[in-house]
């Protein structure tokens, strides 16, 4: 129970730092806008093509975003030296993860959420009749990239080139959710709108395992 | 001295016979003809590889368990020796694909799937190049390595389902379902060599590790001084 008021205490002083300035979701807003544009370039953006092409350039424009985003998660800590207070102010370390990447996932979904109908409109694609389904979609795939990004964050923010060191974790581990979110959307933006189950299984198993994993181990990656 | 010098000679003499009996020993393959010899090599090296990749992930939980440096020592060296196994596939691959599918690659699920393994174990020693701090390095490449290992059976899986979704641009009963007794007999031996290699250079490289952290230790000292 502590380790949920604590989280939540921590949530709060997330979003509060968020929303006080916006430059997070701003910049990832304008960061996915400009590839979304930059992509019609590469391919012949008809309705067919759109269909065929589009989840799957909507989803690896959410993970390039969120892995520049999940960037200053630990960094802000590291650089203004409130980490070991933040350690010290717990009891269980895994409130700070469970915080961090709760509010990452927020404003991960907040993006998407708010990019899904520039892109419907720039791309001629019908969300309006599925548009819960895909948030189900978009809330499972942005915990899947939040959880081993905001552990990743923490790695990442001991080391050198560490705006490099993200991306390089991160995306090849996020293979598996790049594949499955993207199904699951192409099924939904079809002809005939579905909403595929074990896809959607499959990224809940994904956030099982890593959150797991996260809750075990957690408390090392902070270590002094 | 002498069991290194033993266990280098045993290794040379299983590697040269399992060579020799994939040329001399098995019986020519019907459709593919001699490339498919490349097979015992191939596969038997993707084996040791993900035994090696194993062993590490092994040693990076001892090591967060334990924080005693020869499990790190153990870790970095099986990633890089899993490492060199799966180039070694991800060139016999092409090699051996070329002419029988006629093309270099397909992004079949087997290939997709240890093509993204071969990425994460390159971050992995990437990231161990990234932290100067000897226990840092060990225990923060140690989580990412777990986090690593358990994403595997997930990218093998999801590229699995998704690709069996799609027809297969190239319909290939693959040399695994059903082989002839003798090949059998030749790759369960190749895979006991690449194997007795694999250790091999897994404890070269290991005793190296073992001397540069010595090393490392004794230049602290003396610059303490």
């Amino acid at each position: 129970m502590a380790l949920l008021s604590n989280a939540a205490v921590l949530l709060g002083k997330e979003l509060r730092t968020e929303f006080r300035s916006r430059e997070l979701l701003t910049t990832t807003v304008v960061f996915i806008l400009t590839i979304v544009v930059l992509f019609s370039f590469t391919f012949n953006p008809s309705v067919g093509e759109s269909r065929r092409f589009g989840p799957g350039l909507l989803w690896l424009a959410f993970l390039f975003a969120a892995s520049l985003m999940l960037q200053p998660g630990f960094l802000r800590e590291q650089t203004n030296d409130t980490l070991s207070a933040l350690r010290l102010s717990v009891s269980d370390p895994f409130a700070i993860f469970f915080a961090k990447l709760v509010a990452s996932t927020i404003f991960l979904l907040l993006t998407e959420v708010l990019m899904l109908p520039v892109f419907a409109v720039l791309y001629n694609v019908h969300i309006l009749a599925v548009f819960p389904q895909l948030v189900l979609v978009f809330f499972l795939g942005s915990v899947g990239v939040a959880i081993p990004g905001t552990a990743f964050s923490a790695i990442s923010a001991q080391a050198r080139m560490r705006e490099l060191l993200l991306p390089l974790l991160l995306l090849p581990l996020l293979t598996p959710v790049l594949i499955a979110s993207t199904e699951a959307t192409a099924a939904l933006l079809d002809v005939k709108p579905s909403l595929q189950g074990r896809w959607l299984g499959f990224l809940a198993g994904f956030d099982v395992v890593f959150l797991t994993a996260l809750w075990l181990f957690g408390e090392y990656l902070l270590e002094e | 001295m002498a069991k290194r010098a033993i266990l280098g000679l045993v290794t040379l003499g299983l590697v040269v016979t399992a060579a020799f009996a994939s040329f001399y020993v098995v019986p020519m393959e019907r459709t593919m003809g001699p490339i498919q010899r490349i097979f015992y090599f191939h596969a038997a090296s993707a084996w040791a590889g993900m035994t090696a990749f194993f062993i590490c992930f092994f040693g990076n939980l001892l090591y967060v368990w334990r924080r005693q440096p020869n499990w790190d020592w153990l870790g970095v060296s099986a990633a890089e020796v899993g490492l060199a196994f799966t180039t070694i596939v991800l060139i016999t691959g092409p090699i051996w694909a070329h002419p029988v599918w006629g093309i270099w690659w397909t992004w079949d699920w087997r290939l997709t799937s240890t093509f993204v393994m071969w990425l994460l174990y390159i971050s992995y020693l990437l990231l161990r190049t990234l932290i100067e701090e000897p226990d840092r390095r060990a225990l923060l490449s140690a989580l990412f390595g777990i986090f690593a290992f358990l994403d595997v059976p997930l990218v093998y899986f999801s590229i699995r389902w998704w690709r069996t979704q799609h027809p297969q641009p190239v319909v290939m009963g693959g040399p695994g379902s059903g082989l002839e007794p003798t090949m059998r007999k030749v790759f369960f031996f190749s895979v006991l060599a690449m194997h007795a290699l694999m250790v091999l250079l897994l404890s070269e490289r290991y005793r190296l590790e073992k001397l540069r952290g010595e090393v490392d230790d004794l230049r602290r000292e003396a610059e303490a001084q």
